[in-house]
């Protein structure tokens, strides 16, 4: 981790749809190689808060620089350096493993050999080689998942965004999954992630916790701890959580 | 123009996505087959069979000759003949005959005598087409009748002084007309409708996220749609210009260059117009009633069905703007006429200029970023 | 029925959320009724003429002025060759021309052949009919008028030919006004597509979205969801219906003869046969856009084999039974009877049993092939 180079940086983050604030005033900032997690009950604004830093979303109000450019003014050049995995791990389904992420390869520009050498490494490194010509649909939860989460980094980007990556699938399941997100970290990727999974949040370098749609807490997970005189994580963010006004 | 790595890999994903479709590819053999072959053998706007109603209120051997005549065409039936005209308008009434037909008291003596005799036609107007065509080919044989007696009498018939000539379609053949206006339907009714579920069905399924998130520019990815419906559009048009060849022996006078660049424009205008409304809906319901609606318009107002000429001043205004209008009116001069670019430089300003128009809104519309 | 009824208000309230489709859903049918039921009519109204006159004498003046005073012909053309006569046809701006032989007023029958000509556009095979029997009937006349006016016969024996004055009256719609005819064929049309499209989408719609296994799971029995579905959408139906009717009637004039409550019933039960016909789609295809192209599919037999602009008695006889099986066909026909005729409703007993015979079929279809689908 480089704690010198901040590469995800937001300042009173805003995003309103119609009267409804989802996401208010947010302000945090992530480093390089950092895990950050995003953690927050269900409609708390993660998500809209994450959209907003991939730039899919343009904020109603105050800034936020990712990889160094504003994600309101140049999101595209945004989009050149991050990875995104979304709540519903948008593979296509009906093409195969391999036409997924020779598609993905193939808009960031990489050449067909490329593509090609990267696809058997990454297979090889999910242990998921026999799926090479298998449609999507066909796959398991689980194995979506990770397939998903290595369609996300196929391109190397600098920082990577995921979204509840690992809903709906069993405690081994999501172990092995994160990790890839160890590893992916070793290299040097930024990994900026949402989870309702508080053991999750726990191998986290920091967390943030949202309520009603702003952040009540942004810490290491020791120091959160310490701060509530909570035994766990999810103590934590049960004494917080409660305290949400708005529900789903 | 480089044409970026990226376009290429995009449009590989859209025919893959196309052709795996259990449907799609389905739909793409058969309903050319069914709209070349099968609609045409349908089609006919001819009236034949009209069943009319004699009321003979002379009784001589010219009427009678006369209503012979009439009912020996293979447009009319002969149903009944009655005494009375309120007895001829009960049958129509009932719904047994389309036409009345009287012939007054004294018919042939006054035909002998002074040479004018009345005869009135009652028809059923509730259907256009078979009331003023039935009442029109009725007169033509009356005449035809008159003049035969005049021909009897050694007289020249005025029909040597003024001829008349169909041009193009010479024995106004109806599948003549209609074939090239039904390949402009199978194009629009797949071109027409795919793009528009394309985008909101990624949208619905959440795909459209991880494409959002890259870097693919707009036009990129707008022509990554656009180029598949174009391609196939266009390969069925020639499907069915081999099929209506082979089934019917209806080939092209003009060149099928000029088709194809008809064509082009056309396929181009409609699937711009498709994504357009993509771009613009929350779930394929919505795009395909918006869908629905604008094809509908098009097809009902365009002439493939009734003469554009026949609407009143502002339907006919509007079909100035219905791209299917244009590319219908092009496919049937080149088809019946065989009438040149040169000569359909409206349709191809109009073509042109909506897909000036609509191709930029088709990219504008899509909003990388909400 | 408790249950039925929390089913049916999800579904209503699945309906109200989406308010844009629901915008969509009202006022488009009402918009097409209005568009097409003025638009399409396959009356010749216009006939765009040019004129080929290269002797300008007193006759064929006389001819020209008589075609630009008629409603009927539109003069947009005065040609100077038969090349510019051509390339009018060809670009489709004429759809006749008249063309005069050098000095015509002169000519003598005996030796005169063809000196007015009259060339029509075969394109479209019964508006060219039509327009070169009104044509020729139109010039013959001025042509005998114009000389007995003139003292001198045009032909030395046109006095002598007999002319049979055939008068013409159209009955029920004696203006020709073909919204008459139309407006209950396009009411047909539209009603079948929307509704076979809305049922098939939504049905489908829950199954893309896995919530039909939720429903299933309950313990209403499947033709009891199925029908939960169906209602809220055979009320937008009937809205559309309403709404079509009173612009039909009050805004374009269609006249309602036969009876109201007869019309409505026939419409009841039409609307219906599309909703099983939308049903029996979503059980046979797994995907939106399978639905949607198979429900768009339906206008191919909706325009070609109902009697909307094609006459089915002069079809060949196995498209006629064919066409015996197509809802829209028993609609547009009742429909037009009972609007336009006013016939009684015993004249309509085939049309009745047909549609509630398809009624019956489309859903007792549908819920079987939804049950095996289940086991």
């Amino acid at each position: 981790m480089n704690r010198d180079n901040i590469v995800i940086e937001a300042h009173g983050l805003t995003k309103r749809f119609g009267t409804f604030t989802a996401t208010d005033h947010i302000t945090l900032s992530v480093c390089e190689g950092e895990i950050f997690g995003f953690l927050g009950a269900n409609g708390a604004g993660k998500t809209t808060a994450m959209r907003m830093l991939c730039g899919l979303s343009k904020p109603t109000a105050g800034t936020a620089r990712v990889a160094g450019y504003d994600v309101a003014t140049e999101a595209e050049k945004v989009k050149r350096n991050i990875g995104y995995m979304s709540q519903k791990f948008s593979l296509y389904d009906d093409l195969t493993v391999a036409e997924n992420l020779r598609l993905f390869g193939g808009i960031y520009g990489m050449k067909r050999s490329e593509v090609k050498a990267k696809t058997r490494d990454v297979l090889v490194e999910l242990d998921m080689v026999a799926t090479l010509n298998q449609r999507v649909a066909a796959l398991p939860l689980g194995w979506k998942q990770k397939l998903a989460f290595s369609l996300a980094v196929f391109h190397e980007p600098k920082i990577v965004f995921l979204d509840e990556p690992t809903g709906g699938v069993d405690p081994v399941t999501r172990r092995r999954f994160w990790e890839l997100i160890y590893r992916a970290a070793d290299r040097g990727v930024t990994v900026f992630v949402t989870t309702h999974y508080m053991d999750e949040a726990e191998y986290c370098d920091r967390v943030s916790i949202m309520v009603d749609g702003q952040i009540r807490a942004l810490d290491t997970p020791a120091r959160l701890k310490e701060t509530y005189h909570a035994a766990s994580m999810y103590d934590v963010f049960y004494a917080l959580a409660r305290t949400a006004r708005r529900g789903e | 123009m480089i044409v970026p790595m990226s376009l290429l890999y995009l449009v590989e994903k859209e025919f893959k996505q196309m052709m795996r479709n259990i449907i799609l590819p389905l739909v793409f053999l058969i309903l050319p087959l069914a709209m070349m072959n099968v609609v045409p053998r349908l089609l006919t706007q001819e009236v034949r069979h009209v069943r009319f109603v004699v009321v003979d209120n002379d009784h001589s051997t010219s009427s009678e000759q006369l209503v012979h005549k009439i009912s020996a065409s293979p447009y009319f039936d002969l149903v009944a003949a009655v005494g009375t005209g309120s007895e001829g308008l009960a049958q129509i009434e009932s719904g047994d005959a389309d036409l009345v037909l009287q012939i007054a008291p004294r018919f042939e003596r006054e035909m002998v005598r002074t040479g004018r005799a009345d005869i009135s036609l009652q028809a059923n107007a509730v259907d256009g087409t078979k009331s003023g065509l039935g009442a029109s080919y009725a007169a033509q044989i009356i005449n035809a009748f008159a003049a035969e007696i005049a021909g009897e009498q050694g007289a020249a018939t005025r029909a040597e002084i003024l001829s008349s000539r169909f041009l193009y379609n010479v024995n106004l053949d109806y599948k003549t007309f209609m074939i090239p206006a039904l390949m402009g339907m199978v194009l629009v009714l797949i071109v027409g409708f795919l793009p528009a579920l394309n985008i909101v069905g990624e949208k619905e399924r959440g795909t459209i996220e991880q494409i959002n998130v890259t870097p693919v520019g707009k036009v990129e990815f707008i022509l990554s749609k656009l180029i598949p419906y174009w391609t196939v559009g266009l390969v069925l048009l020639l499907y069915c210009m081999v099929m209506a060849h082979i089934a019917h022996d209806v080939s092209p006078r003009g060149s099928v260059l000029s088709i194809l660049l008809f064509a082009t424009l056309f396929l181009l205008v409609i699937s711009s117009l498709g994504l357009f409304v993509s771009n613009f809906s929350d779930t394929t319901q919505q795009a395909s009633l918006v869908m629905f609606f604008f094809l509908m318009v098009f097809m009902l107002m365009s002439g493939m069905l009734t003469p554009v000429t026949s609407m009143p001043a502002w339907a006919q205004t509007i079909s100035l703007f219905n791209p299917f209008r244009w590319f219908m009116e092009a496919m049937r001069a080149v088809y019946i006429k065989g009438s040149g670019v040169s000569d359909l430089l409206r349709p191809l300003l109009c073509l042109g200029t909506m897909a000036l128009v609509l191709f930029p809104a088709a990219v504008l519309s899509y909003r990388k970023q909400s | 029925m408790k249950q039925f009824s929390a089913f049916l208000l999800k579904e209503f309230r699945h309906m109200g959320r989406d308010w844009r489709t629901l915008l969509i859903l009202v006022v488009m049918p009402v918009v097409m009724v209005l568009l097409f039921g003025y638009a399409i009519t396959t009356e010749v109204t216009q006939t765009r003429t040019a004129v080929l006159d290269p002797t300008h004498d007193y006759l064929t003046r006389r001819i020209t002025d008589r075609i630009a005073a008629n409603p009927f012909f539109e003069l947009t053309a005065t040609c100077a060759s038969a090349e510019e006569v051509d390339a009018l046809f060809r670009e489709g701006r004429i759809d006749l021309a008249v063309v005069f032989a050098p000095e015509l007023a002169s000519a003598k029958a005996a030796d005169a052949s063809a000196v007015v000509q009259l060339l029509i556009d075969g394109s479209e095979p019964n508006q060219a009919a039509v327009r070169q029997g009104y044509a020729m009937q139109v010039i013959q006349e001025e042509l005998l008028t114009a000389s007995v006016a003139s003292g001198e016969p045009v032909t030395d024996v046109s006095a002598q030919i007999p002319l049979i004055n055939v008068s013409t009256r159209m009955l029920y719609n004696p203006q020709g006004k073909s919204a008459y005819n139309f407006v209950p064929a396009v009411i047909g049309m539209i009603l079948l597509l929307l509704c076979t499209l809305m049922s098939s989408i939504s049905i489908v719609r829950e199954k893309e979205n896995g919530t039909m296994e939720v429903l299933l799971a309950s313990p209403l029995s499947p033709a009891v969801i199925i029908a939960a579905k169906l209602v809220p959408y055979f009320v937008v139906g009937m809205v559309n219906l309403l709404s079509i009717l009173c612009l039909a009637h009050f805004v374009m004039g269609v006249p309602v003869e036969g009876s109201l409550v007869a019309f409505l019933a026939l419409s009841v039960l039409y609307i219906g046969v599309a909703l099983a016909l939308g049903l029996l789609i979503s059980t046979l295809v797994s995907t939106q856009l399978a639905a949607m192209l198979l429900s768009m599919l339906m206008i191919v037999p909706t325009m070609y084999l109902s009697g909307l602009v094609f006459q089915l008695d002069a079809m060949p006889l196995p498209a006629q039974a064919v066409s015996t099986i197509i809802p829209a066909r028993w609609f547009m026909d009742g429909a037009r009877r009972l609007m336009i005729q006013g016939v009684e409703v015993r004249h309509l007993f085939t049309n009745f049993m047909v549609l509630g015979a398809e009624l019956l079929v489309l859903f007792g279809l549908s819920v079987l092939l939804f049950k095996k689908r289940l086991e």
